[in-house]
This record gives C-alpha cells, structure tokens and sequence, in this order.
C-alpha cells in the first residue's frame, strides 16, 4: 500500500445518520503513519478512546456532539488537534506528524 | 507481591526472548494484530474465540483451558508474561483469567504492545512452534469474579468501580468511542458507583503510573479501601486494567472484575440505573 488514502476509512456498513464520526488519516512526509496510535479526549481533556492507525495510516471514532481533542502519538513524536463532532457528520482530518 | 513480582519492562522482555521458562502471550482486541508482527516467541491468544464459550456467555471452562494452554505450549511452570494493544486491557483481562484458573506466575509487560512499537522494538511475522504440554488448571478462584447479584448487594454498601469513559459512565456514550454507539442496553451506571476512569491509572504511552499516584488517584476519588471492591466497564477489559492496579500493583484485598459488566447490567429488567456524571 503506497501514500495515504484521503479521509478516513470506508463507512460502508455502518449508519452514519446515527453516529458523530470523528476520522482522517496521519502522514509523515507525504507518507501514511503506521503504527501510529490516535486518541480521543472530551472537552475535559480525559481520554475517551484511543486506536491504532491503519497500514494506510487511517484512524475513526464514533464520538457524541461536542468538541474533543485528537491527539496522535507516533515514534518520537506527539501532536494534538481540536475537532467538533455532529450527529449524522463525518468530522474529516488530515494530520502530519 | 510486589509491582517486581507481576509487572515486567521490555529490557526484561528482550532480555528473556530465549529463556526457555519464559512464555510470551499476545492478547488483542484486533486479533490481526498478531499476524501483522509479534514479540519473536510470541504465541497468541484470542480474547474472543479461545477464551470465551462459544455459545452461552461465559468463559470456557476448566477442561477447554487445559487443553487451550496444552496446545500452545504452555506449561503449569512457565512464566507467562502478556501483552497486547489497547493499552493492555486484553492482556489485563488475560492475565486476570490465567489468576482465575489458579496461573500464580503471570506478568504483564508495561505499556504493552503500544509502547513496544513506539520505542520501535522488533518485531517479527515468524510464528513459534512450541512442544505441547499436559496444563492442568485449579477450579475458578470466583473471590476474584463478581457476578450480578454481587453488584446488586454491593450498591451503597462496597466500593463500586466504573472505569469506563465519563461519556460513558455519565451516559452520552454507550461504547468506547472507537465503537458504534447503537447498542441493545441502556445508558448510565450503578448507582453509587465512583468513575475512575481505566486510563487515568495509565500514562500515554500506556505504562502505570507509580503507586503513590495510584492510591492518591482512588482514595481521592472515594474509593474506602477497607471495603471490597467491584470494578467493572463494558465487557469487563478495561476493569481487568483496574482490577491488576488495585489487586496486584497496590495489593488491594477483596477486589473483583465484574466480567458481565455494562453489557450485562445495563441490559437486566428492573435494575436500578443512575445517569449523569455523578457527584
């Protein structure tokens, strides 16, 4: 698998009118991040979930409206991003490393 | 027991890769983890499909673990050291299962899978092929498991545990958000139960955090350690966490993972509920 997939992983399957979706994918250099480990934060800053990144450095969440925070860590490094979810909404991130 | 006796670094690890009475275990959520590379010697067990029954929900019972851990190799005198992804919770809930079914010489690697690739250690695709041996395994250690009328009796009298999220515990969650949120049970928790949630008793990269933060993280929260305690989360992983903080790091007497958890609580007719992020 070479250069990453823009937007998060394929939602087939799973009802996106019932679910905030928080997703995207993490680059280095233009190429994706794997392993890579994303976490979700709630607006307090506690941790809600965390996954790995995809081969293709892909990452998805099923939060609840609010704001959170994504932060990822990978080797050597560690980066956060603020993102706001809605129900029914697909919050889309691209985040380098 | 000590924090030496029950939890390893990966200098110990590497340094045991070839110690014949060393077994390494991985144990994830995503069991393609394992395919995709592994600790060198690493066997693998599924949460999922070796440790639970396969039709009613229970674990498997004491003849289908012998003959799991005869399969892999795993011998009653092994020291078996697990790790996983997801911050260990698998392998917490393992390490938990192999105490239930009498397994004293257990360990978990701190930080686990996650903080192995972090630090980018090797790891391999080769798969170990280990001699069969003849496990035989004590009857379930159930001072240890907590069942649902425990958790009932246990309102406002013991210290009840919800380590789940405050999305969750509170109810504006129904699963770990890296789940679907449509789910059969309803939202909320135990009344009179405290959140401490799993993760607050790990650092980021997934190690435990010293046992004087640990203790000051319970007992600030309410936690009475005089009491007994019931922990519990959705499935009963991430209370395995805390469950092998309480018990095992911090040596905590009377303190049991309630595996039926959410799942199971938050499914039962007439059991009292309680929403909100509590007081």
């Amino acid at each position: 698998m070479c250069g990453a997939v823009a937007g998060g992983p394929d939602i087939s399957g799973v009802d996106a009118t019932k679910e905030a979706v928080i997703q995207g994918f993490v680059t280095k250099g233009g190429d994706p991040v794997s392993p890579a480990y994303v976490r979700l934060l709630d607006g307090s800053g506690e941790f809600t979930a965390e996954v790995p990144t995809s081969a293709t450095g892909q990452f998805r969440f099923f939060a609840a409206p609010g704001t959170w925070t994504v932060r990822v860590l990978a080797p050597g490094a560690s980066v956060d991003r603020a993102v706001r979810a809605e129900l029914g909404e697909v919050a889309d991130l691209a985040i380098t490393v | 027991m000590s924090r030496a006796d029950v939890l390893v670094d990966a200098d110990w690890v590497e340094a045991h890769l070839d110690d014949p009475s060393v077994v390494l275990v991985e144990v994830d959520e995503d069991t393609t983890a394992y395919e995709k590379g592994h600790i060198r010697g690493a066997v693998r067990l599924d949460w999922k499909t070796d440790l639970q029954d396969p039709v009613k929900r229970d674990f498997v019972d004491r003849p289908t673990f012998e003959a799991l851990l005869s399969e892999r190799g795993i011998g009653n005198d092994h020291t078996v050291v697990l790790y996983g992804g997801n911050n260990n919770w698998f392998a917490s809930y393992a390490y938990w299962y192999f105490r239930l079914y009498g397994h004293d010489a257990v360990k978990l690697l701190d930080g686990g899978r996650k903080k192995w690739e972090l630090d980018s250690r090797e790891l391999v695709a080769d798969i170990p092929e280990r001699t069969p041996t003849s496990y035989a395994a004590s009857e379930q250690d159930t001072s240890i498991r907590a069942f649902r009328d425990d958790v009932l009796a246990a309102i406002g009298v013991e210290n009840l545990v919800d380590v789940r999220s405050p999305d969750e515990y509170s109810g504006r969650l129904l699963a770990p958000a890296h789940l679907p949120q449509e789910q059969s049970q309803r939202p909320g928790h135990v009344p009179t139960a405290v959140n401490i949630p799993w993760s607050k008793a790990a650092n980021d990269d997934g190690t435990f955090r010293d046992d004087d933060d640990l203790t000051t993280l319970y007992v600030g929260a309410g936690v009475d350690l005089a009491k007994d305690t019931i922990a519990y989360c959705r499935i009963g992983e991430r209370s395995a966490h805390t469950w092998f903080v309480l018990h095992e790091l911090l040596g905590v007497q009377n303190v049991k993972n309630y595996d039926g958890s959410w799942t199971e609580y938050g499914s039962l007719v007439g059991v009292p509920i309680e929403l909100g992020d509590g007081s």
